[in-house]
């Protein structure tokens, strides 16, 4: 299909034009199966997903908590590599899927891919930008010179230990600037720091893109209270926990909408909040 | 990674380490970076620490002249240095006091640590008890089956051992978790890593903290023989027991280092840990070196019947000294490291650990090459008491 022109960072700039904040969910590619990732990107997009990470199964996920772990682990159990990942992206722009996609992943199988090879492969399948946790600022210069040749750009994160490190990385952020909203790896959490506000607020005073704030996030009453200090909310392992608990009905023909409809009836109460 | 690229990365061996972590712990290792240098620059510090390495450890430890080894092998004067007799049984104490004594320091409260056959889990949790600290170690399942007696050592020294069942429970995935478990307790835990591994600053530091076998080595080998030694060899999982003798003698370029990785079923199988012999540049666990992995990035499982040699990736400087050519790295088999086993216990009364068994079968195969005033010095990196169980089980009991 013919994505409306302009460049990955461009595409991503005009997601976060709307009056709430952008909705940004987290799937594994190829979790629970590889044929189900197109229905549920596109369900996502129904409804009122802004971009979509698109997680690249690796073997040692230092960023991540049990519940991406385990979706990479049967992932890459049903052979899910870089390569396949971008044909499920490509699969995705075919079926209808518009919003950017931006692959979540982790240096080695980016180092190895070949780092110019993979930009030229996210070009071929219109995939929007990179987000990889384990590259801070001072080991990113190669990818960043890749994303600003390619206008896909390499997303920053920045952690609530991040210090005086926050001027220097959002600044110079593309495409949004990931809050880490705890510390910690990925996962479900019951409660948010004291003094997330505050640090979401700091990253806004510096930050020439939008801000978007990620880990931990999984009800509505989260959502309500970030959406004020923010350009966007990423919620991901909650995700992968209702695609998880509607396993079983994604992989029968007959069942397959009825799981599509759970995880698109918790994406609507995670929304609710704003 | 281009190195060439005109970005500024810190702790590089060659192309080799670098800072690859969540941004979480970047500050965390900031800090520690600091407050290493100004700790290694402070009297205080190292007299306390020398205090303890002396006086708690037993240290200095002896080079030893393997008088009926060297005669049963023929060729080469064969040194022992032995770090098998460090409290807790095995290098790995010198590393663990010091990053007690920096936690300390820096007002932390709990460490934590990962381990592969336990030694350094054991370590860890003996120093963390002297110095009335939390002790956390993480351990893949299938380590905590093949070493019970030292999961059980870890917890009469008042450590939690933390079971690890991600991956195939072995070493790797003991460091993620441990790695994982720091980001999550950033702010009040000092995260003790067990070799020259992991994100800058720990394999200089690690390095810098093991580095006293070879000063002392160097010490020793002087006054006994009125020379610098012609070979220096040692094992290498991670590579901090090899690196810490190996440093003090880089400059003395006629000084043969020889690294021996653990070649398992051999090199040519799929169950092996020889990570140069056989590796790829790449990054894990923060850091950019040579690593076992798939076509597609993904790490492999390494094998070798010593658990503390079991680990898909290598010290940074190691893969720089490899490249370089400073240092050559063999690798031996299971079968080679258990007969080198034997020969010592039999010709010497010195039960080693199955790793340090590697560095004498590398011993055993060189010795006889070379002249009678070849002067030959391994580190005896650890003792087999922890092995004893597995090497009866797989020689199937007593005869």
């Amino acid at each position: 299909m013919n994505l409306e022109t302009g460049s990955g960072a461009a595409r991503i700039a005009a997601a976060f034009n709307t009056e709430k904040p952008a909705f940004i969910p987290f799937m594994t590619a190829g979790y629970p199966a590889p044929e189900h990732t197109v229905d549920l990107a596109l369900a996502l997009q129904e409804e009122g997903a802004a971009i979509l990470e698109l997680g690249v199964p690796y073997s040692d996920p230092l960023a991540d908590g049990p519940t991406i772990q385990n979706a990479s682990a049967q992932a890459l159990a049903h052979g899910v590599t870089m390569e396949r990942a971008l044909e499920l992206a490509r699969d995705m722009r075919t079926a209808g899927v518009h919003i950017p996609i931006i692959l979540f992943t982790y240096i080695n199988p980016v180092l190895r891919f070949g780092p110019e090879r993979l930009y030229k492969a996210m070009e071929a399948a219109e995939v929007d930008g990179i987000l990889i946790p384990d590259l801070p600022f001072e080991e990113a210069g190669e990818i960043n010179a890749l994303a600003k040749k390619y206008g896909r750009p390499l997303i920053s994160l920045v952690a609530p230990t991040s210090a005086q490190r926050v001027k220097m990385i959002a600044e110079q952020a593309q495409g949004f600037v990931y809050c880490v909203s705890s510390l910690g790896v990925t996962g479900v959490r019951s409660e948010l720091r004291e003094d997330i506000t505050d640090f979401l607020e700091a990253v806004r005073r510096y930050a020439r893109v939008p801000v978007a704030v990620g880990f931990g996030i999984s009800g509505p009453d989260q959502v309500a209270a970030l959406a004020p200090h923010c350009d966007g909310v990423i919620v991901g392992s909650a995700l992968l926990n209702t695609i998880r608990q509607a396993e079983v009905l994604l992989s029968q023909a007959e069942t397959k909408q009825e799981g599509l409809t759970v995880v698109k009836k918790f994406v609507k109460l995670l929304q609710s909040g704003v | 990674m281009n190195t060439e690229t005109a970005y500024k990365s810190k702790g590089r061996f060659g192309a080799h380490g670098g800072r690859y972590v969540p941004e979480t712990i970047v500050n965390a290792l900031d800090e520690l970076e600091k407050a290493y240098q100004e700790a290694i620059g402070d009297p205080a510090f190292l007299e306390e620490l020398q205090y303890l390495l002396r006086e708690y450890s037993g240290r200095p430890t002896p080079l030893y002249y393997a008088e009926r080894l060297t005669e049963k092998l023929g060729g080469a004067r064969i040194y022992l240095k032995r770090e098998d007799l460090n409290h807790t049984g095995a290098h790995k104490i010198n590393n663990a006091l010091a990053q007690g004594l920096l936690a300390k320091r820096m007002g932390k409260t709990e460490i934590i640590a990962e381990t592969g056959a336990g030694q350094h889990g054991v370590a860890s949790a003996t120093v963390a008890a002297r110095l009335g600290l939390s002790c956390k170690v993480y351990m893949g399942e299938e380590d905590m089956r093949r070493q019970q007696l030292n999961v059980f050592r870890m917890q009469l020294l008042g450590a939690e051992v933390v079971p690890v069942k991600s991956g195939t429970g072995t070493l790797k995935d003991a460091t993620s978790e441990a790695i994982r478990a720091w980001v999550s307790s950033v702010d009040r835990t000092f995260y003790v890593i067990g070799s020259v591994v992991g994100p800058y600053p720990y394999p200089q530091m690690v390095r810098d903290f093991q580095r006293v076998i070879g000063d002392e080595t160097r010490e020793q080998i002087m006054r006994m023989e009125e020379r610098l030694p012609d070979y220096v060899v040692a094992c290498v999982g991670g590579g901090s027991n090899a690196m810490g003798m190996f440093y003090p003698f880089l400059d003395d370029v006629d000084v043969k280092l020889i690294g021996v990785e653990a070649a398992g079923q051999g090199v040519d199988t799929d169950k092996h840990a020889a990570t140069i012999a056989k590796g790829s540049r790449g990054v894990l666990h923060g850091m950019m070196t040579y690593l076992l992995q798939d076509e597609n990035g993904q790490i492999i499982e390494p094998y070798s019947v010593s658990a503390g040699l079991d680990y898909p990736g290598v010290g940074p400087e190691h893969a720089y000294l490899h490249d370089s050519g400073r240092a050559a790295y063999h690798a031996v088999t299971d079968d080679e490291a258990l007969e080198a086993l034997r020969l010592l216990c039999t010709t010497e009364g010195i039960i080693p650990a199955l790793e340090s068994a590697h560095a004498i079968a590398e011993v055993v195969k060189l010795a006889p090459t070379v002249s009678a005033d070849t002067i030959l010095v391994v580190c005896l990196s650890g003792r087999g008491d922890k092995d004893v169980t597995q090497i009866y089980e797989r020689e199937g009991g007593a005869q």
